[in-house]
């Protein structure tokens, strides 16, 4: 399209500025929202799987074969401590932490539940979770093997027990023995996960290795990779760390907490149908646009068809016009919606009922909306694609035109 | 060879059962150069027979020569680029774009043609004078008189120098003096680029211009008087 041909569908933009202005607003409305709603999850998202990663999974574990779809005790990574720090060595991260995992019966005078009991590395767990920051009474788990415990908050709550308190665990040792134990409870934690809160108990490493008669043994080596998407790469170097007669296994978050990921493609899912209806609104609004004002050119159309103006010639006005329209409220709508998102990046945004589903994320109740090129240019992206699509109809109208018909039109 | 040649033309048209014959087997020459008004009343023929030479509608029977090239059997493109580059259009109603200043409507047509900027400014500029709208270009339609739209709509049919201008009506909206300006400058274009004029009209103003008069009526030609000796 020359000079003239821009300057012509410009200007008939302008031939009903209400009408023009309506279906500008109408597209940079839309775009203004779907930038805001994908910076929202994009932000969302990141909090969630970061947050619910901290608190127990982490980015990677090594694990034996097997382990996680088992979980049986005697399914273990042979020299946990030695595998970690080589780990740590060859990896050059400093968050990298060993876990042993059994289910025990707590007894406290009152009561007995069942838990899940960890043991901990008590200098490095705090490097691979939340939870040891998360301590609402009492204190973290002191380093050697003395033998005490730290409770999730509802487990405390069930047991009726306190910082000082002592509880005893009875469960089946590595060996097939019994295993049991008196603890001192030397914190409570709560994590906002009602899942952790409820079943989740910590014991220094050493401890739960004599009770549970591990012999050095560990179930998970946990790995904090310093960002979400440096996982696959460190994945690949752990791999190639592990000793090659050891029967272990290097497994991502995705597969160690696959509910993360499905919860986010729900949403996602659920999201894209909301933006797919207000992108075909959108559609619907330049189609009505363009429409009506093809329909009421019809005879102006015909006079062109008449002095030799191909109908392709005319389809291609009635697009630019589309695409100037689409254009500027891309624009509009990216710059307003970007502008929006920013001041809702700092601010944080928040709304009624939101809290229940962030605790479940253990997500704070404010989100911080996270501008970046895709969230600002996807939406406004697909909008324009819509808007162009929906002048197809109208331009296409213009190759069944008969120029005798059309200039007889009113 | 004439101009335009008219062979056996039939076009009926059906409204309801009744069958209207617009075009009843007519059969025309037209020489080059040739200033001819085509006269009938209303529903006589004289605007079908127009847009058969010009080919925005199709006969029924028939063929239709232009410039020795039988335009009837072409296609919707090859008719559309006969039109764009060896027919001019003046209409009753001028049709400008109103978005476009005269000059623009004028090269809205040469850009479609694909003349360069420069020439179309330059063709622009020169036959807005020559219709007598020098220093109007910059105007939109709203802000002209009748008789100013038409002459753009007459600068916009002749600026591509087509051999053949068809008008209908063309004064039917304007005033007589209008409308003599108006045939004046129709007659000095076919005298000075020896232009054929073929004009439909019911007004005994224009056709006392006409070289040839050709009378119309129920779809066949009544009547073919060469004015040229008068």
């Amino acid at each position: 399209m020359t000079g003239l041909g821009l300057r012509l569908a410009w200007r008939n933009l302008w031939r009903h500025p209400r009408r023009t202005v309506l279906t500008l607003a109408a597209i940079a409305f839309s775009n203004v929202l779907l930038v805001f709603m994908i910076s929202l999850q994009v932000g969302t998202y990141g909090l969630m799987i970061d947050n619910s990663l901290q608190a127990l999974t982490g980015h990677l574990q090594v694990q034996a074969d097997g382990w996680l779809d088992d979980h049986r005790l005697q399914q273990v990574v042979p020299d946990g401590a030695a595998l970690a720090a080589d780990l740590r060595a060859g990896l050059g991260l400093a968050a990298v932490s060993q876990r042993a995992v059994a289910h025990a019966l707590l007894s406290s005078e009152e009561r007995s539940y069942g838990a899940q009991l960890l043991g901990v590395d008590p200098e490095r767990e705090p490097l691979v979770s939340s939870l040891p920051g998360l301590l609402r009474d009492g204190r973290w788990l002191a380093n050697g093997g003395a033998a005490e415990i730290v409770l999730g908050s509802a487990l405390a709550r069930n047991l009726r027990v306190a910082p000082g308190d002592r509880v005893t665990l009875l469960g089946s040792a590595r060996d097939g023995s019994f295993a049991a134990s008196i603890t001192t409870v030397a914190g409570v934690f709560d994590s906002g996960i009602a899942g952790i809160d409820r079943g989740i108990a910590m014991l220094p490493f050493d401890y739960f290795g004599e009770t549970f008669a591990m012999r050095g043994a560990a179930h998970q080596v946990v790995i904090v990779t310093p960002a979400l998407e440096h996982v696959p790469e460190y994945e690949w170097r752990a791999e190639a760390l592990l000793p090659a007669s050891a029967n272990l296994v290097v497994l991502d978050w995705d597969v160690l907490q696959p509910g993360l990921k499905q919860a986010i493609r729900a949403d996602i899912g659920s999201a894209f149908f909301v933006y797919a209806v207000l992108v075909v609104l959108v559609a619907f609004s330049v189609l009505n646009t363009q429409l009506m004002s093809v329909l009421e050119r019809t005879k102006e159309f015909g006079i062109h068809l008449a002095l030799g103006i191909s109908p392709g010639r005319l389809g291609n006005i009635v697009l630019t016009e589309s695409a100037l329209l689409g254009g500027l409220g891309l624009l509009l709508g990216m710059l307003l919606g970007a502008a929006v998102t920013a001041w809702f990046g700092v601010r944080g945004f928040a709304y009624p009922g939101m809290e229940e589903l962030a605790a479940s994320f253990n997500l704070p109740a404010v989100f911080y909306p996270q501008l970046n090129l895709v969230s600002v240019t996807a939406g406004p992206g697909v909008v324009f694609v819509f808007t162009l699509l929906a002048a197809l109809y109208p331009a296409l109208r213009l190759h069944w035109l008969e120029p005798v018909a059309a200039m007889r039109a009113a | 060879m004439p101009a335009v040649r008219c062979i056996e033309l039939v076009k009926t048209y059906r409204q309801g059962s009744q069958a209207i014959h617009a075009l009843d087997r007519i059969s025309l020459d037209i020489a080059a150069g040739g200033f001819v008004c085509l006269s009938a009343p209303s529903g006589g023929g004289k605007t079908t027979l127009l847009n058969a030479i010009g080919g925005l509608d199709l006969p029924d029977s028939g063929e239709v020569w232009i410039d020795g090239e039988r335009v009837d059997v072409l296609g919707k493109a090859a008719l559309a680029s006969l039109r764009l580059h060896r027919i001019g259009f003046v209409f009753q109603s001028y049709n400008l774009v109103p978005v476009l200043s005269a000059r623009e409507n004028v090269e809205f047509v040469m850009q479609v043609q694909g003349v360069p900027a420069a020439e179309r400014g330059r063709r622009s500029r020169a036959i807005l004078a020559e219709v007598g709208l020098e220093g109007l270009g910059d105007r939109r339609p709203a802000a002209m008189s009748g008789g100013q739209q038409q002459r753009v709509a007459v600068a916009r049919a002749i600026v591509s120098q087509p051999t053949l201008v068809l008008a209908d009506e063309p004064t039917a909206n304007l005033d007589s003096e209008g409308a003599d300006k108006l045939m004046r400058l129709f007659v000095e274009l076919n005298e000075r680029h020896g232009t054929t004029f073929v004009i439909a009209t019911h007004d005994p103003r224009v056709m006392a211009y006409a070289k040839r008069l050709i009378r119309m009526l129920d779809g066949r030609i009544v009547d073919d008087i060469d004015q040229a000796g008068g």
